[in-house]
This record gives C-alpha cells, sequence and structure tokens, in this order.
C-alpha cells in the first residue's frame, strides 16, 4: 500500500451504448501525494473528466467502474455505499467545474449555499458557519466579502463566480481538490489570478491539487507532476519540468509543440497530425499508432504498458526492452 | 418592485376594460334590452319613455362609462329569465364555482407535483410507469367521460359518494360552503377528481421534464460534489427550480379550472356559475353572460397578478434587477 493521499490503480470506465462498450478510461493508474499539484492533461475526449468523475463517484449512469481501485490515504472508496461516499464530497475530495456561470445555484445566495455545505459537514451553528463563509470568501479574494455573501450568484462578474466556486469546494478543508478545465470557461485576462487562487488557497490548507486541462500552458504553470491521456490511456506521467524539457512518449511530445513559449526547441515542434480515434473503434496495439511518427511494427499488434523509464512512467514501445532495430 | 406592480396593476385594468367593451357590445346590441324588459301591448311611448330612463338614447361613449361605473359598484342589471338582480344571483352561484375549482386545483397540485417527483427521480420503477399511463388516460379521456366513469363507479355501483348537487351547505353571511358538513365534502370529490384530472396530469408532467432538465444542470452535479444530502438536492435545489415554471402554468390553468368549471358542473349537476351561465346560453339572457365574462376575465386578471408576484418571490433574478430597474 503506498503513502500517497490519492491513489488510483488500473482504473476501467464503461458505457454500454448501442455499438457495444465504450471504455472512457482503460486501466489508468497514477497517484496524487499531500499537497502536490497534478496536472491531467490530454485533448477533448481522452477521459480526464471521467477519471475526476470516478474518483468523486459521480459517473453518469449507465457509465460506471468497472475495474480498478480508487483508494485515498489508503481507504478504497470506489466500492462504498452511496451514503458514505456522499461524505466523502465535498469533506475529503471537493470538485471545481468548468463553468462558474452554470455552477452555482441561481436562486440561492452565496451565504445560503456556503452554510448549506459547511453545516453539511461540519458541527457548526448558523452564525459559526457564516462567519466561516466570510472568512473563506475574503480568502479567495471577494471584495467586501461581508456584505457581498448575500448577493446572488448572477451579481458577480465571472471570474468572481469562480472563487466563489472555489471557495465553496474549499469550505470544509477536502484533502484534495479536482479541477475540471477550471480556466477554460474564463476571459484569458483572469484565468491566471483563478489558478493563483486555487494554487494559494490549497497550499494554505495543505489540499492536493488535481488539475484537468487541455492547455499544457497552464500545465507548465501550475503542476508539480502530469499525467498525459489519450484515447481514455495513460501516455505518460513524471515531473512537469522533466516532460517539458524532454518528453519521451511521441504524443506529449507533439503536445509540447502546442506551448508558444517552448516553441523555440525546433526538435520538438512536431504538430500532430490527425484526430484521436473514437473511443469506440481504438485501433489494436498502440492507440496512438495511427498518427504516430515513431510508430513501427510491433506498435499496431502489441498495446504498451506504462512502465518505468527514466523517472518517469511511459507508455510506448520505443521504451519497451524489444526497441526496434 | 413597486414599478413592476404597478405597471402589472395598469395592464390589468386596460385588460378589464376592454372585456366591458366586448361585455357592453353584447350587453347593448345583441337583441333589444327594452324588448326583453316589456310585454307585447306596451306602446311605442312608453317604450321611447323606457329607452329614456335606462339612457339607451345617450351618446354610446356615456352609455359605456355608465355600464362600467356601474359594472364596478356590482350593478350588473336585471337577468332577462328570472327578473333578479344579476348580481344576487351571481353572488348565489359564486361560492359553489370557487369552492368547487379551489379543491380541484389543490387535487392537481397535491397529487400532480408528488407524481411528477416521484417518476423525475425513479425513472425506471414500475410505479412511474403506472403514473405515466394513468397520466396519458387523463390527458386523452373527455371531462364529462371521466365524470360519468366516476358517476358510474362510485355512485352507482359503489354508492359510496353522490352523484349530483353540493350536498348540505351551511351559509356564512351571504357565502354558502360545502366545506362544513359531512355532505358537503362528499360532494365535492367526484366533481373535484373529475375537474382537476387534466390540470393534475398536465402538472405531474411538467414538474417531471422540469425535474429532469434540473437535474442534469451543472448546479446539481456540483451541488452532489458538495456531498450535499440526496434530500437536499433533489427537494432543496432541483425542485425549487422547478417552481417557477410550475407557478405560471398552474397559475394559468387555475382560470382554466373556473372556466372548464362549465362542463364539470352540468355532468353533476353542480348548482355554480358555469349551469347558470348554460341556462342564460339558452334562454339568451344577455345580462347574465355579459356579467359571467366579466367575472371570469377579473378572475384571469387576478389569478395572473399573484402569479407575477409569487414569480418575484421565488426568481431572485427578476426580484433584483426589478429593483434595480
Ligand atoms: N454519457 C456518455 N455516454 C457515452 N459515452 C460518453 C458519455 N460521456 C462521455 N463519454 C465518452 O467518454 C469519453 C471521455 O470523456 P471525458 O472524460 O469527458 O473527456 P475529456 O474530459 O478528456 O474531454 C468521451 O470521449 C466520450 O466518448
Ligand atoms: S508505442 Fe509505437 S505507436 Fe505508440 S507511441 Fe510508442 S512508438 Fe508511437
Ligand atoms: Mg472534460
Amino acid at each position: 500500500m503506498s503513502d500517497a493521499l490519492l491513489s488510483v490503480r488500473d482504473l476501467v470506465v464503461e458505457f454500454p451504448t448501442r455499438k457495444g462498450i465504450l471504455t472512457a478510461v482503460d486501466r489508468v493508474s497514477f497517484d496524487i501525494s499531500r499537497g502536490e499539484v497534478l496536472g491531467v492533461v490530454g485533448e477533448s475526449g481522452a477521459g480526464k473528466s471521467m477519471t475526476g468523475s470516478a474518483i468523486i463517484g459521480l459517473i453518469e449512469p449507465p457509465g460506471h467502474i468497472a475495474g480498478g481501485t480508487i483508494s485515498i490515504a489508503g481507504q478504497r472508496i470506489d466500492n462504498l455505499p452511496y451514503e458514505a461516499m456522499r461524505r466523502v464530497r465535498g469533506k475529503r475530495i471537493g470538485m471545481v467545474f468548468q463553468d462558474p456561470l452554470t455552477s452555482l445555484n441561481p436562486i440561492y445566495t452565496i451565504a445560503e449555499q456556503l452554510i448549506e455545505t459547511i453545516r453539511t459537514h461540519m458541527d457548526l451553528n448558523e452564525r459559526q458557519a457564516r462567519d466561516r463563509a466570510i472568512g473563506l470568501l475574503d480568502q479567495v479574494g471577494i471584495p467586501a466579502a461581508s456584505r457581498r455573501i448575500d448577493d446572488y450568484p448572477h451579481q458577480f462578474s465571472g471570474g468572481m463566480r469562480q472563487r466563489v466556486v472555489i471557495a465553496l469546494a474549499l469550505c470544509v478543508e477536502p484533502e484534495l481538490i479536482i479541477a475540471d478545465e477550471p480556466t477554460t470557461a474564463l476571459d484569458v485576462s483572469v484565468q491566471s489570478q483563478i489558478i493563483d487562487v486555487l494554487k494559494r488557497m490549497c497550499a494554505d490548507h495543505g489540499t492536493a491539487i488535481m488539475l484537468i486541462t487541455h492547455d499544457m500552458g497552464v500545465i507548465a504553470e501550475a503542476a508539480d507532476r502530469v499525467v498525459v491521456m489519450y484515447a481514455g490511456r495513460v501516455a505518460e506521467i513524471g515531473a512537469v519540468r522533466d516532460v517539458i524539457k524532454d518528453a519521451k512518449h511521441p504524443y506529449t511530445k507533439g503536445l509540447m509543440g502546442a506551448i508558444p513559449t517552448l516553441m523555440q526547441d525546433s526538435d520538438r515542434l512536431t504538430q500532430i497530425p490527425g484526430t484521436m480515434p473514437r473511443l469506440t473503434d481504438i485501433p489494436p496495439g498502440c492507440a496512438f499508432s495511427k498518427r504516430c511518427p515513431e510508430a513501427f511494427d510491433r506498435c499496431f499488434v502489441e498495446q504498451p504498458d506504462c512502465r518505468p523509464y527514466q523517472g518517469r512512467d511511459v507508455a510506448c514501445l520505443l521504451y519497451d526492452e524489444g526497441k526496434p532495430q | 418592485m413597486l414599478a413592476f406592480i404597478i405597471r402589472r396593476l395598469v395592464q390589468s385594468v386596460v385588460v378589464m376594460l376592454v372585456v366591458s367593451l366586448i361585455a357592453f357590445v353584447m350587453f347593448r346590441f345583441i337583441g333589444d334590452p327594452v324588448d326583453q324588459m316589456v310585454g307585447l301591448e306596451t306602446t311605442v311611448q312608453e317604450r321611447e319613455l323606457l329607452r329614456q330612463q335606462l339612457g339607451l338614447n345617450d351618446p354610446l361613449p356615456l352609455q359605456f362609462w355608465h355600464f362600467v361605473s356601474k359594472a364596478a359598484q356590482g350593478d350588473l342589471g336585471i337577468s332577462y329569465q328570472f327578473k333578479r338582480p344579476v348580481a344576487d344571483l351571481i353572488g348565489s352561484r359564486l361560492p359553489a364555482t370557487l369552492e368547487l375549482s379551489f379543491v380541484s386545483a389543490l387535487f392537481a397540485l397535491l397529487m400532480g407535483i408528488p407524481m411528477g417527483v416521484y417518476t423525475a427521480l425513479n425513472r425506471e420503477s414500475l410505479l412511474s410507469k403506472l403514473f405515466l399511463t394513468i397520466s396519458l388516460i387523463g390527458i386523452s379521456l373527455p371531462t364529462f367521460l371521466i365524470g360519468i366513469l366516476l358517476i358510474f363507479v362510485f355512485s352507482v355501483y359503489l354508492q359510496w359518494l353522490p352523484s349530483f348537487g353540493r350536498g348540505k351547505v351551511v351559509d356564512i353571511g351571504w357565502w354558502s360552503t360545502g366545506f362544513l358538513t359531512v355532505s358537503g365534502l362528499k360532494a365535492l370529490i367526484l366533481p373535484s377528481i373529475t375537474l382537476g384530472l387534466f390540470q393534475m396530469t398536465l402538472i405531474m408532467r411538467l414538474v417531471r421534464s422540469e425535474m429532469m432538465e434540473v437535474l442534469r444542470t451543472d448546479f446539481i452535479k456540483f451541488a452532489r460534489a458538495r456531498g450535499l444530502t440526496n434530500r437536499a438536492v433533489n427537494f432543496g435545489h432541483a425542485l425549487k427550480n422547478t417552481m417557477i415554471p410550475v407557478i405560471t402554468i398552474t397559475g394559468l390553468q387555475m382560470g382554466a379550472i373556473i372556466a372548464f368549471a362549465i362542463i364539470t358542473e352540468t355532468v353533476f349537476q353542480w348548482p355554480g356559475m358555469g349551469l347558470l351561465f348554460l341556462q342564460a346560453v339558452q334562454n339568451v339572457d344577455i345580462p347574465i353572460m355579459a356579467a359571467y365574462l366579466l367575472l371570469i376575465a377579473l378572475l384571469f386578471v387576478i389569478i395572473n397578478l399573484i402569479v407575477d408576484l409569487l414569480y418575484v418571490m421565488v426568481d431572485p433574478r427578476i426580484r433584483i434587477e426589478g429593483a434595480e430597474a
């Protein structure tokens, strides 16, 4: 048993569809340590959100976890009964969604939503919960928090609302926050502010972050380690610095080409031609084989495992024992 | 907020004036009021005198003004059939119709909302399917047929409930109520179900579809991710958000219930305004028809006002923008 805060092992998420079973997450494994920021990156449809939903136990039926384990501090949570899992949500694992405009209930004040959440998990009276809520709004940078707390969501701007959402996700100090594209819906000018708030809040409370994004730039700026996902599978996991400097997986190399500030390095300017396969018809062998500039014969028949290689994990046959000639 | 109410009040007055104009035109131009009041042997001079007395020779706008101001004071003319003031006739019939409509609406709401919520939350359950089937019947069978079926089963076959009339009523001032006697309450059951069944199925289907819509929203997902209890999510967050359309439709349906009471009152020989109106139509009793028209319009306007106010109470977006405007 690892001493990681969150431990995901061989997670499989499936959707029964008319065309057969769709595997949205395929044997994904990774750990998150306490206080760490783990980025999860990959193009749209790669299974990032589904991994996050699986961890917090909110996959929409008919989707379901079909294999693997998820543990927090050594305790399995993927097989908990509904009520036990509900107490984990918010209390031990918080979540921030993409769109702050739709994340808040329009008919309740910010105070009502914060106090309800706090009192669901903590034994506080109305007054104490309200004080705590005001303190949190203050910390996430809402000016005049004690007055604005009684406003409704529509009275805040998008950036301010995402601060409120962060306060809500953190209001009972969970050990882990899953932030699913927390800045994608926001104005570019406030994106890095929100990432800063998120990072600062989590650092203050010792909260680990699973930062889901399709933007390698955000990862470079905010994450300690990164999981690169492709077609529901892990392609590469490593320290952000290592991965940016020296990506191993050909798909990761392609992703790096998409960060403008890193484009001086002409070696890795490769843009990846083609699109990710639909999850119902992933080719046999490596899922990336049809687009991979370095593919060789084994790639079309053998599915690479995710193996340790030079201080990281890579799922590519290039780094297997039987390399190409 | 105040401006909003005043604007609505002005609109209501305009609506009432337009309806009054229609009623006035009916009153004044369908048949000759004098013909209806005098015998065949009346001389031309006597007729002319009566015309003068009734103000029928005044300019039309003046006549309209007199009509409106008298109506506003409750003077709606004399019934041709009964030779009694229309206001008295309506006053003696109004409680029967309003009590029937009120109980029908209550039945529709108290059955429709829980059934809608249940079917939205338990989509696959057998009971949901049963409810949906019943609602299909409620929507497709005509009112009079439902009434006759109910009479057949509960009055003729089982002999549990009366098939006609109001039972024993108690007079409180000019208001005669059926709420205070057992026979009065029993007499209300079948007509209320008959009148309310359509509205009940409508409300059930509305609540169901709105609820399913709201349950898919991000703020519900976020509420779950914060670990709120199922009860808080389903009722506190989801149901409350469906109330805005439900209030609107219910309000409009309340008007429809009162108007549709005509059919139910006929089937159950219910001594209400609908029955009075039907008799008036058969006997071309214009003053009663005009008064009925005015009264129904007035009820619609009052209900709409109440709906608007409820709306403002439920939805902070309207409330606050209204206040700032
Ligand atoms: N309700 C659903 N039914 C079937 N497949 C779904 C459903 N929701 C998501 N998926 C599949 O899961 C895959 C992963 O989705 P998601 O995790 O949202 O991707 P990402 O967040 O990386 O963009 C998608 O490619 C999609 O095909
Ligand atoms: S396994 Fe083969 S196809 Fe897949 S990424 Fe490595 S080289 Fe490319
Ligand atoms: Mg996503």
